[in-house]
């Protein structure tokens, strides 16, 4: 297989006759104001998605999306313009249009094109052709019909089928050239179960930078299905959700959420250069107890939040956030580095051409502590064991946040009891993790399936954890 | 930036050329052994400038084109979208929705709409005033805003900035039973979102204008003031022992709590059978005094339209009266799904007003006598299948009608079906700025989980 970077240029730039060159000529005018940080950003991508309903296949959609995003930034000025027309003109109209953000001044330097690359963390792959259409739909199909098979109280099932092949190339003002194909996949399965007049639904899925295959590996199609499942059939003999403070046990994997909102925002560059997070000017303060340490992970193979780069041509890395309690470090992308002094983590991001990076996060977990999780759950009278959430949201200046729990049980006499309705868990970021006191020997990353939102933009992400206990949570039910 | 006449001559020669593009996709669809199909072709334009600290810090050009097609072959249906309107692309996109159509499997319900069901009437609805802001002055106008919000109070330290963003754009559906309409439509708003400080804690909190034309924006100081004062009242937030007292929604998060009505008597969330409102129809959902109208023709209205994305004409309706539910949300499948028509709401609710009663907003309070006033709402925490409510809130505790101090870090909980009922009033403080039109909404007792 050729090497990704001329893949791409094959992709993109070929079928619109644009070289190197033409890029250069692009990048020079840009350069010709007193420019600190150029890029352009070319995108092209093929997604689909497959959903099947009531027992059949009943739609699908391929979407086709390319376009180009060019940006100059001046000191902390940011001139921003894109075009779906990949053709010279436009990116010189474009070119024209972000420069107006500097003031008059010496020109940039203008440094001639070469083409970069670093090791893939994924395979160049189109996962939309690794299964013929007739197969998803078989696939589909057999999927509903088995786990139709499990409980006969199931009512609904839905399953759903997401592949995207995305393919970018940058050119920065470094004169570096990279690129980066990155394939994506998704699956869910939901189901509605009732008994005696009750409803409820589960649901659960994964995912990777994979091909479709990997749904059929080790059953994993089956495993989603048959956590749904469980996911709803749990939920019908649930309680009312108690109400207050309490000593929470969260599960590992998926909890993991609490990490992304409580800390993982409020650790962005952008909000620390400007002062407005909860975190700012606090590196090398103790914001967490000794027994945690977390960091944001873009280098794991294969994952749903990794990137080989960042969407600004940055090789992602391991960053500590957090190490036995101190606050370590940022996530950055280039010009939050540049403004505060430091290095870029590779945590430039953005949803697409059309949209402007910002650092964000990529898989963000806690590492493994040493209890065992049935003692973390043991030492603990009477709280909650919470281990499934639907999603979360942070103010990163007061730091409150929250995250839903979607599968709780009650903790009493240091056992899990009953299980208790969805309930939303409330706290303050800088102070959640020094609330915590155990944490256990079984770090698990979640399955595929987080979407993180920021200013608009939506970008794929992971996090993960081993079983932790914080001694005291709001927890929000209705049972006061 | 062209003049504004110029501008609005350009949206309408860009419609009848999107509707060249939607009459040519039918046909290169219908070519490609399409039975029905159905597209929608759209563009625009934007500016959207932000100022901090009184410098400009973006300024983001925006040039939007997208195109989708729908086709069915039989009952089998496909779907595909594109960026690129180039003849290729379009063929393309055509070929992939026929490829799903291929093996999609047969649904008795799919289809284009009836065909008596689609707009043949088109008001003028008045949607489309272009702005004509040059860049330059529309940094001036967010660095006033946010300057009036900096200068507010000696607390606000930090800010997040204040933002112009305008819009224009156009945007034509057609299908094979013979629709081929298109308009353009502008979008204009400003924010500004500035932070507090007191005692080492910090507070942020934000507002926004936007309207269809920009002379019916608030002015920047009238943004940037009211930002700053939400902001400095905010200080000093702390949370609240558990409990079980009223709880009023203000004006700015009352329209969300509609839309978890709305999502309930949606026809997706009906068949599926995952709304705790089933049957709702001809049901007293609400107390009496709560009568909810759609109303999609209001001139410049942000949600008004002649017809919804499938081309079926709306129509002014009561979705509530008296508390009754009189009608469900439905486009024409979800209405094949119940045995019913559509509604007109493939896409979603076209300016929803919920009828306000007597009192403003101070009267609001005192009603409420004691209990939580809810300024902001945080996670999802809405289960729409059993009505479950628990979300993370910020506001204000309120004794004898008075805000005593500001709250944060609690939850309420409930049953959206026992808060329906327990509504206690609307108030006439009425948020005209999204599609949904409503004043503060009480509720009568719900969960307070806190300290």
């Amino acid at each position: 297989m050729s090497n990704v970077i001329e893949q791409a240029e094959n992709i993109i730039l070929k079928p619109v006759g644009l070289s190197i060159n033409d890029i250069d000529q692009v990048m020079g005018s840009m350069l010709s104001k007193p420019i600190d940080q150029a890029d352009i950003y070319f995108q092209s991508s093929r997604s689909e998605s497959w959903m099947l309903e009531d027992g059949i296949v009943k739609e699908g959609n391929y979407n086709i999306e390319q376009g180009v995003g060019l940006r100059a930034i001046s000191g902390e000025k940011t001139g921003f313009a894109y075009s779906e027309e990949l053709a010279l003109p436009n990116l010189l109209d474009a070119a024209k249009s972000v420069k107006a953000i500097a003031s008059r001044g010496e020109s940039g330097v203008l440094r001639p094109t070469s083409r970069q690359t670093v090791p893939s963390l994924y395979a160049a792959i189109d996962p939309l052709s690794t299964l013929s259409d007739e197969d998803k739909v078989s696939f589909l199909k057999s999927i509903d019909k088995q786990t139709r098979q499990i409980d006969s109280r199931i009512e609904q099932v839905i399953v759903s089928l997401v592949g995207v092949y995305e393919v970018i190339l940058v050119a920065t003002n470094e004169g570096q050239l990279s690129s980066d194909i990155r394939p994506l996949v998704r699956m869910n399965v939901s189901v509605i179960v009732e008994e005696n007049g009750r409803r409820e639904q589960g649901s659960s899925g994964g995912g990777g930078r994979q091909g479709y295959e990997f749904f059929m590996q080790d059953d994993r199609a089956m495993d989603y299905a048959r956590e749904a499942v469980r996911l709803a059939t749990v939920s019908l003999e649930a309680v009312a959700a108690p109400a207050g403070t309490m000593t929470v046990v969260l599960g590992p994997g998926w909890p993991g959420i609490l990490l992304h909102e409580a800390i993982g925002h409020g650790l962005e560059g952008d909000f620390n250069r400007k002062g407005s997070s909860a975190f700012s000017g606090r590196i090398g303060e103790k914001v967490a107890s000794p027994l945690c340490t977390v960091v944001d992970d873009g280098t794991l193979v294969d994952r749903r939040g990794s990137l080989s780069i960042d969407d600004e041509g940055v090789q992602t890395q391991c960053t500590t956030l957090i190490e036995n309690g101190v606050l370590k470090g940022y996530m950055q992308d280039k010009m939050n580095a540049r403004l505060m002094g430091q290095t870029p983590t590779g945590n430039g991001r953005r949803e697409s051409y059309a949209h402007l990076p910002m650092p964000r996060m990529t898989n963000t977990y806690m590492l493994a502590g040493k209890s065992d999780p049935g003692e973390v759950i043991s030492s603990v009278k009477n709280g909650l064991y919470a281990v499934n959430f639907s999603g979360g949201q942070v103010d990163i200046t007061s730091g409150k946040f929250v995250f839903s729990a979607s599968e709780a049980y009650l903790i009493e006499n240091g056992k899990v009891t009953k299980p208790v309705k969805g309930a939303t868990l409330i706290g303050n970021g800088p102070d959640v993790l020094t609330k915590v006191t155990m944490v256990g020997n079984d770090l698990e990353l979640d399955s595929g399936v987080g979407t993180c939102g920021k200013e608009g933009q939506s970008v794929p992400v992971g996090v993960g954890q081993p079983t932790l206990k914080i001694d005291g949570m709001t927890v929000g039910g209705t049972h006061a | 930036m062209p003049n504004t006449k110029s501008s609005v001559q350009s949206m309408e020669c860009e419609t009848d050329r999107l509707k060249n593009i939607a009459a040519d996709i039918l046909s290169e669809a219908k070519k490609q052994g399409a039975d029905q199909v159905e597209t929608a072709v759209s563009i625009g334009n934007g500016l959207s400038v932000n100022a901090r600290m009184a410098e400009v810090e973006t300024i983001e050009h925006h040039r939007d084109q997208g195109v989708g097609v729908t086709v069915y072959k039989g009952k089998r249906k496909g779907s595909a979208s594109s960026t690129d309107f180039d003849t290729g692309s379009i063929k393309e996109m055509v070929s992939a929705a026929c490829a799903i159509a291929q093996h999609a499997e047969e649904d008795p319900f799919s289809g284009l709409p009836e065909q008596h069901q689609l707009a043949t009437h088109f008001p003028e609805l008045s949607l489309n005033h272009p702005w004509g802001i040059s860049t330059e002055q529309a940094i001036e106008m967010a660095v006033n805003c946010e300057n009036a919000a900096r200068s507010f109070d000696k607390c606000i330290t930090n800010s997040e900035g204040a933002g112009i963003q305008t819009f224009e754009g156009t945007r034509v559906m057609a299908n094979s039973l013979g629709f081929n309409h298109g308009y353009p439509a502008s979008r204009h708003s400003m924010s500004c979102s500035v932070i507090g400080e007191k005692d080492g804690n910090m507070q942020r909190d934000y507002w926004y204008t936007s309207a269809r034309n920009s002379l019916d924006l608030d002015t920047p100081v009238e943004v940037g003031e009211k930002a700053a004062s939400r902001t400095v009242s905010r200080l000093g937030a702390r949370s609240i022992s558990t409990r079980k007292c009223p709880v009023m929604f203000a004006a700015e998060v009352a329209g969300g709590f509609v839309g978890h009505f709305i999502s309930a008597i949606r026809g997706g969330n009906l068949y599926r059978k995952s709304s705790f409102l089933l049957d709702s129809l001809n049901q007293q959902v609400f107390p009496t005094f709560i009568n909810i109208h759609e109303q999609p023709h209001l001139l410049q209205g942000i949600g008004s339209t002649a017809y919804d994305s499938e081309g079926v004409a709306t129509v002014p309706r009561h979705i509530v009266d008296g508390g009754v539910v009189q009608g469900y949300v439905l486009s024409s499948y979800s209405a094949r799904k119940l045995g019913m028509q559509s509604t007109a709401n493939a896409g979603g609710v076209h300016n929803l007003t919920v009828e306000s009663g007597d009192y403003n907003f101070q009267q609001m309070l005192q009603k409420m006598n004691t209990g939580l006033l809810v300024t902001e709402l945080i996670g999802q925490g809405v289960n729409t299948l059993t009505g479950d409510y628990s979300r993370g809130a910020a506001g204000y505790w309120v004794e004898n009608g008075h805000i005593q101090y500001p709250v944060e870090e609690v939850t309420i909980a409930g049953n959206l079906k026992d808060m329906f009922q327990s509504i206690v009033a609307v108030g006439n403080d009425v948020d005209l700025r999204g599609n949904t039109r409503t004043g503060s909404i009480l509720i009568e007792e719900m969960t307070l989980a806190g300290q």
